[in-house]
This record gives structure tokens, sequence and C-alpha cells, in this order.
């Protein structure tokens, strides 16, 4: 469901295909409801192995995050600060995860590369950046920390149940087209980075 | 006696872990406060804007400011002189164990090979810890940092031939920053080592790291090199978090140590916008201060 609130565009999970296929490579979005993390070894299970997700990830939202969450004396968990990890690290992977998981929004740090672009056009999903280390920015839209599945991973990797609240910033970097906004930024940035090194190679070949 | 001095250290280190994890240096604050003025990008100036609002929520809710909190690493300027030498090996782990539990830290110690994540910070190695022995002092000064996946992914060293020239390093470090900058949250603190073989060149980069971020080298080639990437980098456009904006570092710092005759080591380091770099020194008596971060009291 999509909600305009505040001038914010607000997306609750299910998350269904009208909600994300207006997007564009750089638009704003925030999310409410069920949020699951899960980065490197959760997408190896996966994919790799076979394994069922552990959650209803179908129609919703996967974080590329490993948070600190502390324990408390009920049993409860409390989410103490959480923020995007590199989303590059999880390419390999993703394309195979959108396919098995039905997952509609991937979240994570920095941009991602082909296949996932590929993943979004063919199973209409998109790919959002977080702003990194802003954590305690984050972990105050999390409402709610239910659960914890596939401990045995450790803290970082384990895959933590969250309900969140208007949790944004969210830039799309991919869209449903695959359309992808740090890969066209790169282009832009190699050929300043060229001139540059060109400029100050002159500079240093006069020493 | 020595159990009460013992405390005061591991106290005082836990206490200093957890202000760095949560409050940015003094130097790292203002420059940070500086390139978010001369911003124009809107975008750029919201993205500062909510990094501005995580500080003052961190600091707010003692809270670690980035969940990265890293692998633990500790560079000991001992003097020779120091009459705690001998324990602080123990003592700093006994710190980051009692960090851990009590800010806490996030767990990031995962053994080699067996994968298991320790669960508290400490390894085989873990805390990282570099000595120097400062000859005729007797007090000692610790360098914190908090190792983190997103920076020290980029890491790279290699040894050129020294007919590849200086201006090796250029391309070396400017393809470092647009094939991986990205993802090291942007405005980057970018450390340069330059020595003899791959681990000088290394160790040199990561005590570049250690320097504040508007500090100049003392060799004048090298200051001259530190302002050309800075300009150069500056020129790329990263902005805040690789969006696009005016500006793509809080500094560039080379540190450099001679070289073979026959080899050119360089390697490259990266800090992101949340450079949690830290120091404190103890004198003799274990009083301490922090030279970093006026806000800590102990």
């Amino acid at each position: 469901m999509t909600e305009i609130k505040n001038g914010k565009t607000v997306i609750t999970t299910p998350v269904m295909d009208e909600d994300i296929k207006n997007l564009h490579a750089g638009d704003t979005i925030y999310l409410s409801g069920d949020l699951f993390t899960g980065r490197d070894a959760v997408h190896e299970r996966v994919t790799r192995e076979g394994r069922d997700f552990p959650g209803s990830i179908k129609n919703g939202a996967v974080f590329h995050a490993g948070p600190i969450v502390r324990q408390l004396d009920d049993g409860s968990y409390e989410m103490v600060s959480i923020g995007p990890t590199t989303s590059m690290r999880m390419e390999r992977f993703e394309y195979d995860f959108i396919r098995e998981t039905g997952v509609k929004i991937v979240i994570g740090k920095g941009g991602m590369k082909d296949d996932t672009a590929r993943g979004c056009r063919e199973f209409c999903a998109i790919h959002c950046a977080a702003p990194a280390g802003c954590a305690v920015v984050n972990a105050v839209c999390v409402e709610e920390t239910s659960g914890v599945e596939w401990s045995d991973l450790g803290m970082p990797e384990a895959v933590w149940v969250m309900k969140v609240k208007e949790f944004g910033p969210l830039i799309v970097t991919i869209d449903t087209e695959g359309n992808n906004y740090f890969e066209n930024k790169k282009k832009e940035y190699n050929a300043r980075k060229d001139e540059q090194a060109e400029r100050i190679t002159e500079e240093i070949a006069r020493w | 006696m020595n159990a009460e001095k013992e405390k005061i250290i591991v106290d005082a280190m836990a206490s200093f872990i957890g202000h760095t994890v949560k409050i940015l240096p003094d130097d790292v604050g203002a420059k940070l406060r500086e390139l978010s003025e001369k911003e124009t990008d809107p975008a750029a100036m919201a993205v500062y804007e909510t990094m501005f609002r995580n500080l003052r929520l961190a600091e707010e809710l003692d809270r670690p400011l980035c969940q990265d909190t890293g692998v633990v690493q500790f560079w000991v300027r001992c003097g020779s002189g120091f009459p705690m030498m001998n324990e602080m090996e123990r003592l700093l782990t006994e710190a980051v164990l009692k960090a851990t539990r009590e800010t806490p830290l996030r767990p990031n110690c995962v053994e080699t090979f067996s994968d298991v994540n320790t669960g508290n910070n400490v390894g085989k190695g873990v805390p990282v810890i570099w000595w120097d022995i400062v000859p005729d002092r007797d007090d000692c000064e610790i360098y914190t940092y908090y190792a983190g996946g997103g920076c020290s992914l980029p890491g790279k060293a290699e040894v050129f031939m020294p007919g590849a020239g200086y201006k090796a390093i250029i391309p070396f470090v400017l393809d470092r920053v647009t094939e991986y900058g990205l993802n090291a949250c942007p405005p980057l603190l970018i450390g340069v080592g330059v020595g003899n073989s791959v681990e000088t060149a290394a160790m040199n980069s990561k005590k570049a790291l250690m320097r504040s971020v508007d500090s100049v080298s003392d060799d004048p080639k090298a200051a001259e090199m530190e302002k050309l990437l800075e300009e150069g980098v500056n020129a790329i456009g990263l902005g805040p978090q690789g969006f696009g904006g005016s500006s793509s570092v809080l500094g560039v710092n080379i540190v450099n140590t001679p070289r073979h005759p026959a080899t050119l080591g360089v390697a490259v380091n990266f800090g992101c916008w949340a450079h949690r770099r830290g120091a404190i020194v103890f004198d003799r008596d274990l009083g301490f201060r922090s030279t970093t971060h006026s806000g800590f009291k102990g």
C-alpha cells in the first residue's frame, strides 16, 4: 500500500507491484510494516543451499544490515543501532534471492550491478540505499524487534525480524525497469577521475 | 595496589571506547560542518542533514552512531618508562570485553577458516595492537580505531618498480576511490602509505588515518601530493554517501618512509564520514585525557 504522508511517499508491506512500478531511480521513499535483515550468509543459505528464508518475506523487504541488538531482562530485544552494509557483496546472490523469495524491496548501502538490475526488471522489484552510518536514525524507526532466526550465524549475520514505521529516507537506486542510479553516476565519476588523474600526473611529472 | 591501577586503565579504556563509538572526534565533526556549509546540491544537503540528525540522536540516546563498531584496533605509543607497559595488552583486551557488554559493541570478530564469530570481539590477535616504544618517556598514548567493513574493503597495497615513478600513486588511489569509494561512506578520509614493501606501506596508510583530517605532512612533496589528491578527489564529486555533491573527502593524509632502491611500496586505506578515531594519553600516575575528544571526561 502506498500513501503520501506530509509529502513523504510511504509504502507499507505487503508490497504490491503497483506500489513500486512507477518509482524511478533517484526517488525517495519510506517503508512501514515488516522488515527482515539478511546479508552474506543468509543470501548464501537461500540461494546456494536451497533453504527457505525463515520468515514471510514474499512481497516484503530485506535489509542488508547487521545490527547491534540488546536482549533485555524480560527476553525481548532492543534495536540499539542498525544501518545498511555494502549491498555489492550480495550482488552474486541477489538475482536468485529475488527469484526464490519474491522479495520486492531490497535495501542496503551503495548500489548493485547488472544481475540485480535484471532481477528487479524480471520480477518487479527495487533496490534502495539507506543513508549509511546513520544507525540511530534508522533504529528509532524500528517499533519492535520481534525475534531472530538463524542466530547460529552470529549477531551481524542472523535474520532479525522487525516492525518498522516510516523507515528511511530510502533512495531508489534500481527501479523496476532496471535503471541503475549508481552505475550511471559511476560513469560521471570515472570521466572526471580520468581528467583529474591526467592533471595531477602532469603536475607530478614536473618534480 | 596493582589491582587498583589495572582497574583504572580498564575502566578508562572501556569508557573511552564507548564514548568514541558514539561521538565523533572534534576535527571530524568540524570538517563535516564545513563541508555541509559549502554544499549546494539539495539532495546532498538533505543527506548531510540526516547525518547530523544521527549524530545528535546517538549522543542523546547514548548509542553507537554506526552499527558497525568494527574490529577494535589499538596503536599504542608507549613510553619506555611507562609503569604499566607489561600489563597493557591484557588490560586492553579486558577493556574490549567490558565495552562489548556495556556500550554495547557489535560482535565483529570472526575467526578465519572456522568462520566462528567469537561473540565478544576478542579472538586470536584481536583486539589488534600495534606497539611503538617511545624512548625517554613515561606516558602512554593510545589510538583507538574501529575498522568497519565498508571502509576496510577498499584497502589495497602494491609494490611498484621505481621506474613507475611517484605518479603511479595517482591512478592507484583514484581508481580505488571510484571503484569502492561509493560504498565506503563518503566524505572519506584517504590514508596513503609509501614505503619499501606491502606491510610498511600498509602500516603507514593506517598511521595516515590516525592524523587529524586537516593535518599536513611535514614532507614538502608528500604535502603537495596530499593537496593535489584532495582537490582531484573532490572534483570527482562523490558527495555525501556517493549520491553526488561538491566534495568527496574529509582529507587526504600521506605517511611516507624510505623505500628500497628497487621498490616503491604503496598502500591506500579509507576512513568513512563517521571516522571514529580516538586518542587518549595516560601519564605515569594514570591520569588521562583525550587529545581527540574534548567532551571525554572519563
